[in-house]
């Protein structure tokens, strides 16, 4: 289990463009960072990086649980959500159907699905066909897999952007409560996160 | 094992929404068994001669059209970033995705593939061989065409990106297969071929998930 996120003199470049360096964040449980930034500052890709997508140029991400340091690989696996711009749901299959196989394939159970589910009234939706849901209705589905399967770590890009002032203060509360039960959450927002976060603002 | 189990059940299913890939497969296998005697010559003489060979090629035509699906999809609309922090190594993501695709689409080919030899004229006890050729073939083509899809993903024209890389690496089972039709319709010893097509795949299954994985991650980042 995650406990701690460690980013030391970080550096991050794509192609030729050097997005920023020397960037350091801590994070321990029960934190949230609220990672703000211009366009373009690099918000997206330092999630990415933490997620193990992105290389560092320089620099390290280190993961560390109760028991010490951990493989970073292995945490990233068993441990984290990254929920990003997309939301890797496909159009021609049932939003029920795609929801178990997020759920399941980061680990969550019968019980933790249908939590999920009345957590975040998605019953009506589970019938449809996820093209004809909507950009907030998709975003709810993709949100589901974080209350479905417990890990530690949340990465979440720009999460509150499709969604409605009742699913905001939900997915606010929901974030409350992971931090109560010692989760990280690590996001990218341009308005302030609902609930209290340390401010940590990228800069080239 | 069980995640493992998911992503196949998963491909399974997309496979078969959104344009019925096996059908499709089989579809233009069909077309193109009836094409090609309609341009050569449909004399049962000398068609019966390359009917093996001639199934064989349009076999391994038809197992690339799906193959642009394969990791493209899952790359554009994030489900690739879902995949890589499962539970489960991207290579064995891969070598699943590859297995997924070859039951469905190269196992219903290789059960059309004597079929449509036969409708080319080829002997009919030849039909088992076809079959089982077709069939461990088919897994090769199902992996190194896993490994264009997933080399090609991100670029533009993909399709063709795929077909310019997995040609020449289809090129040993067909010749392997192939060969072993031919000979085993002239009479002369057709083992070594068979087995050799049998050493290529499981080659083939062996390192392409390795480069699959690499490729989606180089991809990602």
């Amino acid at each position: 289990m995650i406990s701690g996120l460690t980013v030391a003199g970080l550096a991050l470049t794509r192609g030729e463009r050097r997005l920023f360096a020397g960037f350091d964040l801590r994070l321990a449980a029960g934190e949230a960072v609220a990672l703000t930034g211009a366009n373009g500052a690099g918000k997206t890709s330092l999630l990415r990086a933490v997620a193990g997508f992105i290389a560092p140029a320089a620099g390290e991400i280190a993961f560390a649980g109760p028991a010490g340091p951990l493989e970073a690989d292995d945490a990233r696996r068993a441990d984290l959500h990254l929920l990003g711009h997309q939301d890797g749901l496909k159009g021609a299959r049932l939003a029920g159907d795609e929801l178990a196989f997020q759920a399941r394939w980061t680990g969550g159970d019968a019980a933790g699905l249908a939590a999920a589910v009345a957590t975040l009234g998605l019953q009506p939706l589970l019938g449809l066909a996820v093209r004809h849901l909507s950009a907030g209705q998709r975003r709810r589905l993709a949100l589901a897999r974080l209350v479905a399967s417990p890990r530690a770590l949340w990465l979440l890009d720009e999460p509150f952007a499709p969604l409605d002032a009742r699913h905001r203060a939900l997915f606010g509360e929901l974030m409350a409560a992971h931090l109560a039960r010692g989760g990280l959450v690590l996001a990218a927002v341009h308005d302030p996160l609902p609930i209290p976060a340390r401010m940590v603002e990228l800069v080239a | 094992m069980k995640a493992l189990a998911l992503i196949f059940r998963r491909e399974l299913a997309l496979a078969w929404s959104g344009g019925g890939g096996p059908l499709l497969a089989l579809g233009f296998y069909a077309a193109m068994t009836t094409l090609i005697p309609l341009a050569i010559d449909p004399s049962p003489q000398r068609l019966s001669v390359i009917a093996a060979g001639v199934a064989w090629v349009v076999l391994a035509l038809a197992s690339l059209l799906s193959l642009e699906r394969m990791f493209e999809r899952d790359f554009e609309d994030g489900a690739l970033d879902l995949l890589a922090l499962g539970p489960a190594p991207l290579e064995a993501v891969a070598a699943v995705k590859c297995l997924a695709h070859w039951v469905a689409a190269g196992a219903p080919l290789a059960l059309a593939s004597p079929l449509a030899a036969a409708a080319l004229g080829a002997p009919l006890d030849l039909a088992l061989l076809v079959v089982a050729t077709a069939a461990i073939g088919g897994l090769a083509f199902a992996f190194v065409g896993g490994l264009g899809a997933a080399l090609a993903l991100g670029s533009r024209r993909g399709g063709l990106v795929i077909a310019v890389i997995v040609l020449p690496l289809i090129s040993p089972p067909v010749i392997l297969g192939g060969g072993a039709l031919s000979a085993y319709q002239a009479g002369l010893p057709w083992l070594t071929g068979f087995l050799l097509l049998i050493a290529y795949t499981l080659a083939a299954s062996a390192a392409c998930p390795l480069v699959m994985a690499a490729a989606c991650r180089n991809a990602l980042s």
